[in-house]
């Protein structure tokens, strides 16, 4: 479905993550951030720029690869992006939810 | 009878206020693991961790024989049970030979690591960097004279069962028994 994000029409599944990652920038970025009570910086955008690269390179993403990526430890990670951060991060970078149990 | 009560008591229960905006009513999972077996001790590390993920606050109580997954010398050696496991369908006798625990363990351990998922001592680590906590039975340990000094270092405490049902008294929390 077409949802308005930062004033831009976008493509997003019923949970609110992004079906074509292309459509994604910072301002979105800011904009579903904001809606998670979270005011990104540039620490949150360096795992934000991880998480993406991991994306384009066809690498499904879990907790612990994300703890090994040497840009950020999972006690960060949690801390950047609390309640759910691997979910949460995500739907900010713009890419489809993640399906890992790990 | 008991299905009956048990049907009331869910019906009792379900016409809650709704809330406004989706307020989680999972707040707290509580695993206690019983078991040493491989498989027991993934699954309690799935569910606990995997609530951490989802943003639920996340314990977890190692009593009797799942104290081994939390002490220094057996969490890696973990073993599936080949013998009275229907579930890996090989004949009673032969999943006694010698040898065969630990064959069927490794097989295990190398799918498992084609999965991306972590051995157990790294699997508590990320568990435990995520809020998640770990607390062993002070009976359990008594009866199988274990100190300590003989669990893992960053153990989040020993409790008896009263403490442990007094950190899940609270709205949302539930406990799995494994």
């Amino acid at each position: 479905m077409e949802a308005l994000i930062a004033n831009r029409p976008v493509e997003v599944n019923e949970e609110g993550y992004f079906i074509h990652p292309e459509q994604w920038d910072k301002e979105i970025a800011h904009a579903i951030a904001q809606e998670e009570d979270i005011i990104l910086t540039d620490r949150h955008f360096e795992v934000i720029d991880f998480i993406r690269d991991q994306y384009d390179q066809g690498v499904a993403l879990s907790i612990r690869r994300i703890g090994k990526s040497g840009v950020v430890d999972i006690k960060e990670f949690y801390a950047l992006f609390p309640d759910g951060p691997l979910k949460k991060a995500s739907r900010i970078a713009g890419i489809p939810k993640p399906a890992s149990c790990i | 009878m008991n299905n009956l009560k048990r049907k009331n008591h869910g019906n009792a229960r379900s016409p809650k206020k709704k809330p406004a905006k989706k307020e989680k009513t999972l707040k707290k999972i509580m695993i206690i693991n019983s078991k040493a077996t491989i498989d027991a001790a993934y699954a309690a590390l799935i569910l606990a961790n995997g609530a951490r993920m989802e943003g639920i606050e996340s314990e977890m109580f190692c009593t009797f024989f799942g104290l081994e997954m939390i002490t220094k010398e057996k969490m890696k050696h973990l073993h599936v049970a080949t013998v009275g496991n229907p579930g890996m369908h090989i004949p009673t006798m032969l999943g006694g030979l010698p040898g065969m625990e630990s064959f069927a363990s490794n097989m295990m351990k190398k799918e498992m690591e084609k999965l991306d998922i972590p051995e157990v001592d790294e699997f508590i680590e990320i568990y435990q960097a995520s809020g998640g906590k770990i607390f062993a039975c002070k009976l359990a340990m008594d009866m199988f004279h274990l100190d300590k000094k003989d669990l893992i270092d960053d153990l989040d405490g020993v409790l008896t069962v009263g403490e442990f049902y007094n950190r899940a008294d609270e709205n949302g929390a539930q406990i799995i028994f494994i």
